[in-house]
């Protein structure tokens, strides 16, 4: 990110100091028309940021402290309803599975992404077909993988718990039994998401220089030393930027729950996000899931503000 | 747009000619083969999908499951279209991801234009709540927007859904100023010397530079919309208003043991999606790869 926007920054200032002074003049003249031109220009996305974000946030904040069902009389609540969140176990269980889940899912997705962006780099002619297989779980509906992936966690008629069967192993009830019901969100994450991380690796080390490569073969490095040390290094934004998003992502894992279980999810399949559409839109208690709501993106701005502190220390621009 | 494949097969020639003798044609063979088997195994999912929802029921519980019906069956679609207006669902999905992609694209354009080119009060603090607005969860903002959408009157009706994402896309702006940026200065001044107003730059020099991008975010947005599970869910209630990701998880709950019905409405949830891929992979792969790097 840092890197293109460094580069057209430069270009626009150099651009801007050869244009003549009479320019700069006529350009500050014109300053009270420009700002009309700009907020014309901005008009659409202006409104919609206020009306359904800024607005929205301010509103939520509120509603946090607030005892609110949306339709009868609003009450100030104070810390209560953070009290009542903090003192829940069900909301505790939740939580815990939102972690076990993401950390399940973000190292899977991206050891296994960039595993396969390796093979593919050298798959030559054949790549585009690997990538339709790969990238077609991206772009189907998560409703329909969830409901291909019930399927196939059922145990009476899933060949997948055949073939377990057949090499030997016990076929764990996924979806049943409370240990496994967390690792087969994961599994569905994985193979849906799979084709993303492995597409941004292929452009990641696509646009790595060759000439290091080359100094490295020199060099008479082997293939595991180039990978260690030249090839992860510089596809340090690439690995930071995907490991950002994938665990906001898992963070906010809903749809396969929901299309699994419906409104009557068992204690250890409910996450985060599942607790907040329960609370708000089946309880309709806005206030108490407004708050929860709040206290995820708390987390999501710790743990991404964590990730940007240390990347000086682990990430390399080559610009 | 060629330059992913041309990379790929640069980096397989020199691959070929550092490695030297013909040791590497086994490691190659060793490599399709690792690649092949996994391609098989992520596409194997909707091979089951596919040709289970051509069985008759009683073939669902034959053990061991076979992936190929022995009698194929169009039972499970005749329930599946009897059972839910699929032709609508399918038609307010399009309609819906069409007109959010095409407005979202004309307004992002624009503001990404107003931020990277037009000198006006408050743009660098704007600029910033812009951005800053990418880190919040769609799930906090929802709730009050279903309180929001309770005083418009548009509680279950589609302007809940393509309002929202159509005029404001934070994302979209974002990635488009980058590329308004890099367009030079000195084209639009021309034009200017030649009596161009805003408007018509816009119209006339940006917006044709601007193409790529905006078919990678066109793509992108398109995608997200049509395959949007939350907000749908949050805002609609009748099954006529229904997206088709909402009608086919309304189906599951109706057929839940009917395997072949399900998964025949799972195919014709997937199947859309997964024929365009077919036919565009290479411009939606680079669109998606297009949109995540440049953040």
């Amino acid at each position: 990110m840092a890197v293109s926007s460094a580069g057209s920054r430069a270009r626009a200032q150099l651009t801007s100091a050869e244009g003549d002074v009479h320019a700069d003049r006529r350009r500050r003249r014109r300053r009270g028309g420009d700002t009309a031109a700009g907020y014309l220009f901005l008009a659409p996305q202006l409104l919609g940021l206020v009306v359904f974000m800024v607005g929205p946030l301010l509103f939520a904040l509120v509603l946090a402290f607030y005892h609110w069902d949306g339709f009868g009389t609003r009450s100030f609540a104070g810390l209560s309803n953070f009290a009542e969140i903090m003192s829940s176990p069900r909301i505790q269980c939740s939580a815990v599975n939102t972690v076990w889940f993401t950390v399940l899912q973000v190292p899977g997705l991206m050891l296994t992404g960039l595993f396969f962006a390796l093979l593919m780099q050298r798959a030559g002619k054949l790549t585009p077909v690997y990538r339709l297989a790969f990238f077609a779980p991206v772009i189907t509906s998560s409703v329909a993988v969830a409901a291909i992936w019930l399927w196939l966690f059922n145990p009476d008629i899933s060949p997948v718990s055949n073939a377990l069967h057949g090499i030997g192993l016990p076929a764990p009830n996924w979806l049943q039994d409370a240990r496994f019901i967390i690792p087969a969100f994961a599994i569905v994450g994985i193979w849906q998401g799979l084709g993303y991380q492995l597409v941004m690796f292929m452009a990641g080390l696509q646009s790595i220089d060759r000439s290091y490569l080359e100094a490295a073969l020199l060099d008479g490095c082997s293939e595991w030393q180039k990978l260690r040390h030249v090839t992860i290094p510089l596809l340090s934004p690439t690995i930071l930027f995907l490991s950002i998003t994938s665990i906001i992502g898992s963070f906010q894992v809903f749809d396969y729950i929901y299309v699994f279980f419906g409104d009557g999810a068992p204690d250890s399949a409910r996450t985060i996000v599942y607790e907040v559409v329960q609370i708000a839109f089946g309880d309709f208690n806005f206030g108490e899931a407004s708050a929860l709501a709040f206290l995820l993106f708390l987390a999501l701005l710790a743990v991404t503000g964590c990730q940007l502190a240390v990347q000086k220390r682990w990430v390399h621009y080559t610009e | 747009m060629s330059t992913f494949s041309d990379t790929i097969s640069r980096a397989v020639t020199t691959a070929k000619g550092a490695s030297g003798s013909g040791r590497p044609a086994r490691h190659k063979l060793l490599l399709h083969a690792v690649l092949l088997v996994c391609a098989i195994g992520m596409a194997l999912p909707f091979a089951w999908m596919l040709f289970s929802s051509f069985k008759p029921l009683g073939e669902i519980f034959m053990q061991p499951p076979k992936l190929f019906p022995q009698d194929w069956n169009q039972q499970g679609y005749r329930t599946a279209l009897g059972g839910a207006d699929f032709v609508r669902g399918f038609w307010n999905s399009t309609y819906i991801a069409l007109t959010v992609t095409a407005v979202s694209l004309l307004t992002s354009a624009m503001a990404a234009y107003a931020f990277a080119r037009i000198d006006f009060w408050g743009r660098r603090w704007l600029f910033m709540v812009f951005l800053a607005t990418m880190m919040v969860p769609g799930q906090l903002t929802i709730i009050p927007l279903y309180i929001i959408m309770g005083w418009l009157g548009w509680v279950d009706t589609h302007a809940a859904i393509i309002v929202p994402p159509a005029l404001f896309n934070a994302f979209g702006v974002f990635l488009l100023r980058q590329y308004v940026k890099g367009i030079p200065v000195e084209l639009e001044e021309a034009a200017q010397l030649d009596g161009a107003g805003r408007v018509r730059r816009f119209v006339t020099i940006i917006l044709p530079l601007l193409r790529t991008p905006l078919t990678a975010l066109g793509i992108f947005t398109f995608l997200a919309q049509w395959n949007n599970f939350f907000y749908p869910l949050i805002f609609l209630n009748s099954s006529d208003k229904f997206t088709l990701p909402l009608l086919v998880n309304q189906f599951m709950g109706q057929y839940t043991s009917d395997w072949p019905t399900l998964m025949a409405a799972t195919t014709l949830l997937a199947a859309p999606m997964l024929i365009v891929f077919a036919f565009a992979q290479r411009q939606i792969v680079e669109g998606i790869a297009l949109s995540g790097s440049k953040s």
